[in-house]
């Protein structure tokens, strides 16, 4: 079942166009990552899916209705970009607040602060959290009554390394509990991993949707071949002959672009050689960003 | 359900800052104050009159209360707003109205908690210490006075929420709810004054009295004064006031009518608020 379906979106702040043409949706079980500059448009589109904003055209659908009835809130976790919560409360009280406007059962309320690491200053006033501890307290408050679509608007913000990890752990388990999750995040690499599909938007336009491989095939971006070889400049010159793009490396290595189906017969041919150590890189989700960012300013996306 | 979650975050938050302590304190200190110093202007020291008593308290209340339950709810939209709950409070199942009303109802048990507290011990006070007084007027022009009050601070504090769903600050909320206390407590009367003055004979004097509707700290210092002494010595707009052919019920209904649009406009602008 598809929990969202944003199809057409074309959406305004007064007479400034903010999304023009946005179709998007998502499946149950399944991670999105969207992506793009600040002011692209990511949280405009996740105020859309939660119904904080009516769309100017186009329609939204969330578990295949309206996203403002209650019953759909409840099945609904959002983490915003920036909340501070109320200073004056603990963070027990602050998540037993919310779980209850949400519905949500309270003993949850303590195995979600110890989830995110919370436990030990669950008795403390907000107002002295630092900030990665405001952003835990914002996830605790994301997962309250186990949602079944999540929306996290830059999670890892303030997050230290660890936790980050924590985290994409968190919505990996999530995932396979069949949780919908859209993330946005300007921290690309490391999330890689966990997305099932990536959205790129530049200047309100969506450009690009789909796993990275179906991304990498699209842009063709090659991926790079290193190896360790005994004669280096003869077989760059060889190459370069036949026309791959080769670059030479210090400590004797040597990397060629591996365009799609390439790379197969490139490594055989490698391979016959004094090889003695080989990696592929695979253009990475940053890669396709800049890519596709880029490409989008050049063409003159802007609205 | 959710309405009570909301206003059981507001009382709590009301016990937590020692509002209602404050607010009770100040009161229950005023009101005796006044019951038993308020006629040393005129030669003597000690308890004077119930009827006289509740005029003074009705001045003070008309500044006080509404003054109180502006600055208890003017930050309670915008203020949410700004710390991101109440974007996020919207992602809940909470309809704007659920918060509105929520909110009302946390601040207006408050307000009537530390209304009652402060002038019902001012009131049990006299009853216990001051020989011969009658007691049933007293418990009559206490129980008028303190429902009246109460009446008049959520008057009041639905007035702050509309205020609060308008400003795009909390700055910008205060200055606006001074404003509105400025307005009804001082300005309202000297226009009306002004206006009673240079329109002599113009206006129809039958209607000027109900221009005093449009007021409602006029209307409740109405309520307590008429409903006690018929010779009570009515001064400046108040003296219109005997000219109204409103009874003490229809006061009462328009105190309730205020309450009723103050809370609807406080609604469709909370409504018409962009998050
Ligand atoms: N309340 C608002 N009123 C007017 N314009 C707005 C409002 N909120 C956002 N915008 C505009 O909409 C555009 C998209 O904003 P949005 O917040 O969706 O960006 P974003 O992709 O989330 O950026 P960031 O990465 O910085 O969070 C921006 O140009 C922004 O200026
Ligand atoms: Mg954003």
């Amino acid at each position: 079942m598809k929990l969202i379906e944003l199809s057409s979106i074309n959406q305004y702040y007064g007479q400034m166009q903010v999304l023009s043409n946005i179709s998007l949706s998502l499946e149950e079980g399944e991670v999105l990552g969207l992506f793009g500059h600040n002011g692209a448009g990511k949280t405009t589109c996740m105020k859309l899916v939660l119904g904080l904003l009516k769309p100017t055209e186009g329609s939204v659908s969330v578990f295949g209705g309206l996203p403002t009835e209650a019953q759909r809130r409840r099945a609904l976790g959002y983490l915003p970009e920036n909340v501070t919560f109320y200073p004056q409360l603990t963070g027990l009280e602050t998540l037993r607040h919310f779980a209850r406007i949400k519905g949500a059962s309270l003993s949850q309320v303590e195995e979600l602060l110890d989830k995110v690491g919370l436990a030990h200053a669950s008795q403390r006033r907000v107002k002295t959290y630092s900030k990665g501890m405001r952003q835990r307290l914002g996830l605790a408050q994301a997962l309250l009554g186990q949602p079944r679509l999540l929306l996290l608007d830059e999670p890892t913000v303030g997050l230290d390394p660890i936790a980050t990890q924590e985290l994409y752990q968190l919505i990996d388990s999530l995932r396979c509990q069949g949780t919908g999750i859209i993330l946005c995040s300007h921290v690309l690499p490391g999330v890689e991993a966990y997305i099932d599909r990536a959205a790129i938007l530049s200047h309100g336009q969506l450009q690009a949707v789909g796993t990275l491989a179906q991304l990498a095939e699209q842009v063709g971006l090659p991926a790079w071949i290193r190896v360790k070889i005994t004669e280096p400049q003869k077989w760059h010159d060889h190459l370069s002959g036949l026309g791959h793009q080769v670059r030479l490396l210090p400590g004797r290595e040597l990397e060629v672009a591996a365009p799609n189906g390439d790379k197969i017969s490139l490594l055989r041919t490698l391979l016959h050689e004094g090889v003695s150590d080989v990696e592929i890189h695979r253009p990475t989700l940053d890669d396709l960003y800049r890519h596709y960012v880029i490409c989008a300013a050049n063409t003159g996306g802007s609205l | 359900m959710n309405i009570w979650h909301i206003a059981r975050k507001e009382i709590s938050d009301g016990l937590r800052n020692r509002w209602l302590l404050a607010i009770s304190l100040l009161f229950a200190i005023l009101a005796a104050g006044i019951a038993w110093f308020g006629s040393a202007t005129a030669g003597q020291v000690g308890f004077s009159s119930i009827a006289a008593t509740i005029a003074s308290l009705a001045s003070l209340a008309t500044f006080l209360v509404p003054l109180i339950a502006l600055l208890l709810a003017y930050d309670s939209i915008v203020g949410e707003d700004e710390g991101g709950t109440l974007l996020l409070l919207l992602t809940y199942p909470l309809g704007r109205g659920q918060l509105l009303l929520g909110k009302f109802a946390g601040h207006g048990v408050i307000l009537a908690l530390a209304t009652l507290l402060g002038f019902g011990s001012a009131a049990l006070a006299i009853g216990l210490l001051v020989p011969d007084v009658d007691l049933q007027v007293l418990l009559v022009s206490f129980v008028r006075f303190i429902l009246s009050a109460t009446l008049l601070g959520w008057v009041f504090l639905a007035m702050a929420y509309v205020l609060s769903a308008l400003a795009r600050e909390k700055s910008t909320a205060a200055g606006l709810a001074l404003g509105v206390w400025f307005v009804f407590v001082l300005v309202f009367d000297l226009a009306l004054l002004a206006l009673l003055v240079f329109s002599q004979g113009k206006l129809s004097p039958a209607l000027l009295p109900y221009l005093l509707l449009f007021n409602p700290t006029d209307i409740f210092r109405q309520l307590n004064i008429m409903g006690l002494d018929e010779n009570a010595s009515l001064e400046g707009v108040m003296s219109l006031a005997s000219e109204l052919p409103l009874g003490n019920a229809g006061l009462w209904l328009s105190l309730m009518i205020w309450l009723g649009v103050m809370l609807a406009a406080a609604h469709f602008s909370l409504k018409a608020r962009k998050i």
